[in-house]
């Protein structure tokens, strides 16, 4: 098995996503340029965090219409799974693949801090190893963060439990004083229809290790791992 | 024939302009009342087409494809030929 994490000018979690893979998850993972454009031998895709082309144009933009992008979609079309953390969230969304919009936040600032995520769904190769309900704890780092969709779609997320991680308070509920940026339904991560692309704001990858002050995100990795190793 | 296509981009009706909000409360701090404030994107493209409807397509599509997210923007297109 092996994973692509893919690097674009200005991605920056890159090599946290690789240690984390590598050294605690202990599975075979590179980074890829998004040059090679290349996914041949690849069972499963990280797109980072970071700030992708400045964010210029809007967050993920200018990533999202790569042709590298297109080989990540073949990928997809063949159900292995795609994560997308933060920028590769919005590059994600702005390519397409998933629904919404990542807007400028409510309060339009850079937020960095920890949150609570409420677990909607366990159906979702990346949430196999968590319990439906289950309160957990990921930092996030962005200002362009806000979930948003139209009415319609936002209703057909809820229908087909496409909505993965909602941001909650420490006892679970969902509140505006425990959303960070605006996110409709405090929309935190979603999957596409087919459920193996899979975007989200917080950063799994810095809550890997207990040392680091959680190691929830860790599952979300391990799940996808578990994933790969089942079906391909 | 050369055109010079300016491209407005702007939030779609109901969605939220923070930094419009900020900078309207920002204003206040000064002194100034003022009813609303918001922000929008300029693009000048400067492009070549055999005629003005040619142009606006191209730049209609590139608004599509890039420019704009049809999600959360409107945009208008303003054409002016070069030259």
């Amino acid at each position: 098995m092996k994973i692509a994490i893919l690097q674009f000018g200005g991605t920056n979690c890159d090599l946290d996503v690789l240690h984390v893979l590598k050294d605690v998850v202990g599975v075979d993972a590179e980074t890829v340029w998004y040059k090679q454009e290349d996914l041949t031998g690849f069972d499963g895709v990280v797109v980072p965090g970071g700030f992708s082309y400045g964010d210029y144009l809007r967050a993920g933009a200018i990533a999202a219409r790569t042709p590298i992008m297109n080989s990540v979609k073949k990928l997809a079309a063949e159900g292995k799974p795609v994560l997308g953390i933060c920028n590769g969230f919005q590059i994600l969304t702005e390519a397409r693949v998933l629904e919404g919009a990542l807007t400028t936040n409510e309060y339009p600032k850079f937020r960095c801090h920890w949150t609570n995520l409420r677990v909607e769904t366990v159906d979702t190769p990346f949430t196999s190893k968590f319990r439906k309900g289950e309160i957990i704890k990921m930092p996030i780092a962005h200002m362009e963060g806000k979930f948003y969709a139209e009415e319609k779609n936002l209703a057909e997320l809820d229908e087909n439990e496409q909505v993965v991680f909602r941001y909650v308070d420490e006892k679970g509920k969902v509140t505006d004083a425990a959303n960070p940026n605006g996110s409709l339904e405090n929309i935190a991560g979603i999957v596409n229809t087919s459920r193996n692309i899979f975007g989200l704001m917080p950063h799994p990858e810095r809550a890997s290790e207990a040392i680091l002050g959680s190691d929830d995100g860790l599952r979300v990795f391990e799940s996808m791992v578990d994933y790969i190793t089942e079906n391909f | 024939m050369q055109y010079q296509a300016t491209v407005r981009i702007e939030q779609k009706a109901g969605m939220l302009d923070p930094e419009g909000t900020t900078a309207k409360r920002a204003l206040g701090q000064l002194g100034y009342q003022v009813s609303s404030v918001k922000t929008a994107k300029l693009y000048e493209i400067v492009l070549e087409a055999e005629s003005s409807e040619i142009a606006e397509q191209k730049v209609d599509e590139m608004c599509q494809k890039l420019i704009a997210n049809p999600i959360v923007h409107n945009y208008t297109i303003n054409l002016k030929e070069l030259n």
